[in-house]
């Protein structure tokens, strides 16, 4: 990849990531080991601060960007992957993370988030999936399942919940994996894998709303479920078990053909329990990569650098090349 | 012969269906006639049909400049049946009209019988030009265009050296060995004519001007993405949309050559805020689209308003609301602009009102941008957006480009060195101004956030009562601090005598018109001079105001239902229009409907007028 992403000469820790500001989250709230798994990859990754562009759209998962000490772009409902993708087009040198609800991003946002793994743009995409409008009280999201009734709706959901996983390998994202708010370890090595990913990347992590969502609740995502008799933990590491989601040779269309359907299949099997982990992860060119030979001046500078007047405030840009095509003599 | 001869003064309709060649006959004409040095102005009108649908393009020559199109045709070229029977009745006794007689019988058609007929056998010359070039019929069939052309200017006495010329510029590079075939269509169409000696009987000619200085053949989406490159945007989203795409492919067509990223979105919230993104890290950004499209990105607009970012976003607008008249003529956005998105948030909303306007303020938005610190619409439509003219080069010589207040890596740096620095940057600091410095995404030390939320200095949210008062005062205040930048030609100006009987308000391309029939109206006796208004938010109230409260009689005139300029200035200076001219069936206004728009006021004192002319 072209990025000319400058690395933090100190050393630094997650506290580096973290503003001033007090969240306002509820206790209890998913949200918070999100946060914080995500500042710690920042800080594993020595990333320099003003290098990191933390985007999101509205939700209470949107305030995330305001709690860390990046640039911050809260952005409007739906929209935060328009607005990321305008920025790390822009400026490639920069490293563009963007987080947001369920419903922001799978709901509102959903053209977007189907567009967006149509580019493969290098950036990192993190959902809080809560299965509810966590900041408009409660209501369901469209991942929740048809029938389900957490506290706040008035009656059960008769939309059926829509799977994101899948659509994403189908949209084209590159990087697609779940992980959960309280599995540290998991979560913070899954989002360091996004990050690192060259290419468009999604994780939609598994978030308890203690507020709203009373089906969905930390302790019953810890519970033991009962398969057959004997016991298994709710939410697995579907790579702890062997299984790999990772293509090895990109320029093989018959593995990656493959790889795609044991990788959509394994997002849809039917299951009691909670599958974690990487399904889907190929190299494939980014946006950038792919405009390149288009357009070459794009990988010399990015268009954020280009220079587009003297000193004097003269524009350099000539056109009289063009105006030929349009001369009347 | 008794009467007398026009010269250089000449308008030529040729029409059929859509994708018959239609365009490409018009586009050869308009560039034949400026090669030969007179000033054209082609008014094309087409369906939202790819294939079929009624189109036709009106070529309007000068000896002048001129800025619009006239309703009486002097030549009628039409190589089918269905264009003479919706134009027929346009010729002017003493016009002709030249056509197929395979296809059309001249005694069916609404003509006035001064009309001289032409018939041009069409199939048989281009049977027997295929003949003789050894080309199958079909291929010189679509030559048809050309020789409708040849045959045409013929009957003017043009010279055809122009034409040559002229197809030369339209067939370049590859498609140079398209000329010759082509010429010799053009040739036999001219020949025939003269063998038929009807030129005489015609008293409109075509003299060239060969000493006139060289000019520039385009249309308003051409020129707003000139004048956006010369300002350095490159960042371009779009999604497709009629009539503004054309502008976004033209740029997408230039991109390596000036290393602009042109991005087509899913759809136009999208490219509202992948554009606003863009412009957070420091690249100057646009995007462009049409009525329907323009509605979608209210709300990224407010954000761009309340986020300071400066971005630009030409509508071009056309006959709504909804999809409504997809590829015809309206200014129905002014209103919608105006107030577009909730809380009315500071913006710009600007209009230019002629081609060479487009030009300007397509490279003047961005320095405006920059320098206000959010959004700036920029309205055009479909008439000067779409239509062809010859107009002399740009005056490329006072552009600069301004950034505004932009936060430099060594402020920063210094910034940083001071023992409070607490690692992050008051984007949106108080200022006496209200415009504070602005960083780039991505600058050292230069952290801060932005939200839609109300926010303090650093952009983290802020819903105090107090904050909100100082934030939002300080963010209305740069409407002021921007007015006074904004030269005053982009604000509005006013054309004719400073005294004159009738004041006319207008905007965009309503303002062609009015110019043109200046010299009409003058010679009736008639003194009118036009206020032309370009800025309308922040509005130019003192100036319009010290305009209208010397005018005698003040009238609006514009194409849209409600009179939208006439409404806004109302509401802005408190002054009402005695009289107001209308038009909105999609079709621009021309001249002579401007000529007996004003007359009708002058001698009848007719309060409303409606205009309906043109198909
Ligand atoms: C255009 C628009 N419509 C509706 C809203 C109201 N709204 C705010 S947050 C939200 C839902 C948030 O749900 P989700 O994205 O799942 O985030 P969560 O709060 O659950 O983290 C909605 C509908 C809005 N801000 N903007
Ligand atoms: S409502 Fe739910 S998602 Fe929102 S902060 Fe409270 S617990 Fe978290
Ligand atoms: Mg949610």
């Amino acid at each position: 990849m072209a990025t000319n992403l400058e690395k933090s000469t100190k050393p630094l820790t997650a506290r580096d990531f973290k503003s001033d500001v007090v969240s306002d989250w509820c206790p209890g709230c998913g949200d918070f080991g999100i946060v914080n798994a995500y500042q710690s990859v920042l800080a594993e990754l020595a990333f320099a601060p003003h290098n990191v562009i933390s985007c999101s759209g509205i939700g209470c998962s949107s305030k995330s960007p305001h709690l860390t000490k990046t640039y911050g772009v809260h952005t409007l409902h739906g929209r935060s992957l328009p607005f990321s993708i305008g920025i790390a087009l822009c400026n490639p040198d920069v490293k563009v993370i963007t987080t947001g609800g369920d419903g922001d991003g799978y709901g509102i946002g959903a053209g977007h988030f189907l567009h967006a793994g149509r580019r493969n743009v290098n950036m990192t995409y993190l959902v809080y999936n809560n299965e509810v409008y966590g900041l408009t009280k409660g209501q369901a999201s469209p991942t929740l399942s048809l029938g389900e009734q957490p506290k706040s709706l008035p009656a059960p959901n008769p939309n059926d919940g829509v799977d994101p996983l899948a659509l994403a390998v189908s949209a084209g994202y590159t990087f697609v994996a779940r992980s959960y708010a309280y599995n540290k370890k998991h979560l913070t090595a899954t989002i360091k894998r996004a990050v690192e990913h060259q290419g468009m990347a999604i994780v939609d992590i598994l978030q308890p709303c203690p507020t709203y969502n009373d089906l969905h609740t930390k302790s019953w995502f810890d519970e033991e479920v009962e398969i057959s008799g004997a016991s298994f933990p709710r939410v697995y590491d579907i790579e702890a078990e062997g299984y790999c989601g990772k293509v090895q040779n990109p320029n093989d269309p018959e593995e990656v053909n493959r790889k795609e359907i044991e990788a959509l299949t394994r997002i849809r099997k039917p299951d009691e329990r909670k599958a974690i982990g990487v399904f889907w992860e190929v190299e494939r060119p980014t946006f950038m990569e792919r405009l390149y030979p288009m357009n070459p001046k794009l990988k010399e500078t990015p268009v954020c650098k280009m220079v587009i007047a003297d000193a004097d405030g003269n524009p350099t840009t000539d056109l009289s090349n063009t105006y030929q095509e349009f001369f009347s003599k | 012969m008794t009467k007398t001869e026009t010269v250089n003064h000449f308008s030529w309709t040729i029409g059929g269906p859509q994708g018959t060649g239609v365009d490409s006959s018009a586009n050869l004409f308009l560039r034949s006639c400026a090669a030969a040095g007179l000033h054209c102005y082609g008014k094309r009108e087409y369906h939202s049909t790819i294939k079929t649908g009624h189109s036709y393009t009106q070529i309007r020559v000068s000896e002048t400049p001129i800025n619009s199109h006239v309703d009486p045709v002097h030549l009628l070229t039409s190589f089918e049946k269905s264009a003479p029977l919706i134009h027929a009745h346009e010729v002017v006794p003493g016009g002709a009209f030249i056509y197929d007689p395979k296809v059309t019988d001249p005694a069916e058609l609404d003509l006035h019988p001064e009309v001289l007929l032409v018939a041009v056998p069409f199939d048989e010359i281009l049977t027997k030009l295929a003949e003789e070039l050894g080309l199958p019929a079909a291929k010189a069939m679509i030559m048809k265009n050309t020789l409708a052309v040849g045959a045409s200017l013929a009957l003017t006495d043009f010279d055809p050296q122009y034409i040559e010329e002229a197809l030369k510029a339209t067939f370049s590079g590859r498609k140079a060995k398209l000329v010759a075939p082509n010429m010799k269509a053009v040739e036999r169409g001219y020949q025939y004519i003269k063998d038929l000696g009807v030129s005489d009987k015609f008293l409109y000619r075509l003299e060239a001007r060969p000493e006139s200085p060289a000019q520039l053949v385009l249309n308003g989406t051409t020129a707003v993405a000139l004048g956006k490159l010369k300002a350095g945007c490159r960042f371009q989203t779009y999604y497709p949309i009629t009539p503004a795409s054309d502008e976004s492919v033209f740029l997408e067509s230039k991109a390596s050559e000036y290393g602009i990223n042109v991005v087509q979105a899913e759809d136009e919230i999208a490219s509202a805020c992948m554009a606003v993104g863009g412009a957070l890290t420091g690249v100057r950004a646009s995007t462009s689209t049409s009525c329907p499209g323009f509605g979608l990105m209210a709300e990224p607009i407010g954000w761009a308003s309340i986020n300071e970012v400066p971005v630009v976003i030409f509508d071009y607008q056309r006959g709504a609301p909804a999809t409504g008249l997809p590829t015809r003529h309206e200014q129905g956005d002014l209103l919608s602009a105006r107030f577009i998105s909730h809380g009315n948030p500071p913006r710009i909303v600007m209009a230019p009102s002629s081609l060479p306007e487009y030009f300007e303020f397509a490279f003047e938005s961005f320095n405006i941008a920059d320098e206000f610190q959010g959004p700036v619409i920029v309205l055009t439509d479909k008439c000067i957006g779409g239509n062809s003219q010859s107009i002399p080069p740009f005056n490329e010589n006072s552009l600069k480009i301004r950034r505004g207040k932009m936060a430099s890596q060594e402020e920063l740096n210094r910034l940083a060195e001071l023992p409070e620095f607490n690692g992050q940057f008051k984007r949106f600091k108080f200022t006496e101004d209200g415009i504070s410095p602005r960083v780039a995404l991505g600058q050292e030390y230069g952290i801060y956030w932005n939200t839609g939320d109300e926010h303090d200095e650093y952009g983290h949210i802020d819903e105090e009562s107090e904050n909100r008062q100082i934030m939002l005062a300080k963010r209305e205040r740069k409407l002021e601090t921007v007015a006074k930048m904004i030269p005053e030609h982009l604000q509005y100006s006013l054309h004719g005598p400073a005294n004159a009987d009738v004041t006319v308000v207008t905007w965009g391309a309503s303002v062609g018109p009015l110019l043109d029939a200046m010299p009409s109206l003058n010679s009736d006796g008639i003194s009118m001079n036009i206020l032309v208004i370009k800025l309308f938010s922040p509005f130019p109230t003192e100036g319009v105001s010290r305009i209208l409260n010397q005018a005698k009689v003040k009238v609006g005139f514009e194409s849209n239902t409600t009179g939208q300029l006439a409404e806004l200035v109302k509401m802005e200076t408190g002054i009402s229009m005695d009289h107001r001219v209308r038009k909105w069936t999609g079709r621009p206004i021309s001249e002579t409907e401007a000529v007996q728009a004003i007359r009708e006021i002058v001698s009848q004192k007719s309060k409303e007028i409606v205009l309906t002319y043109g198909h």
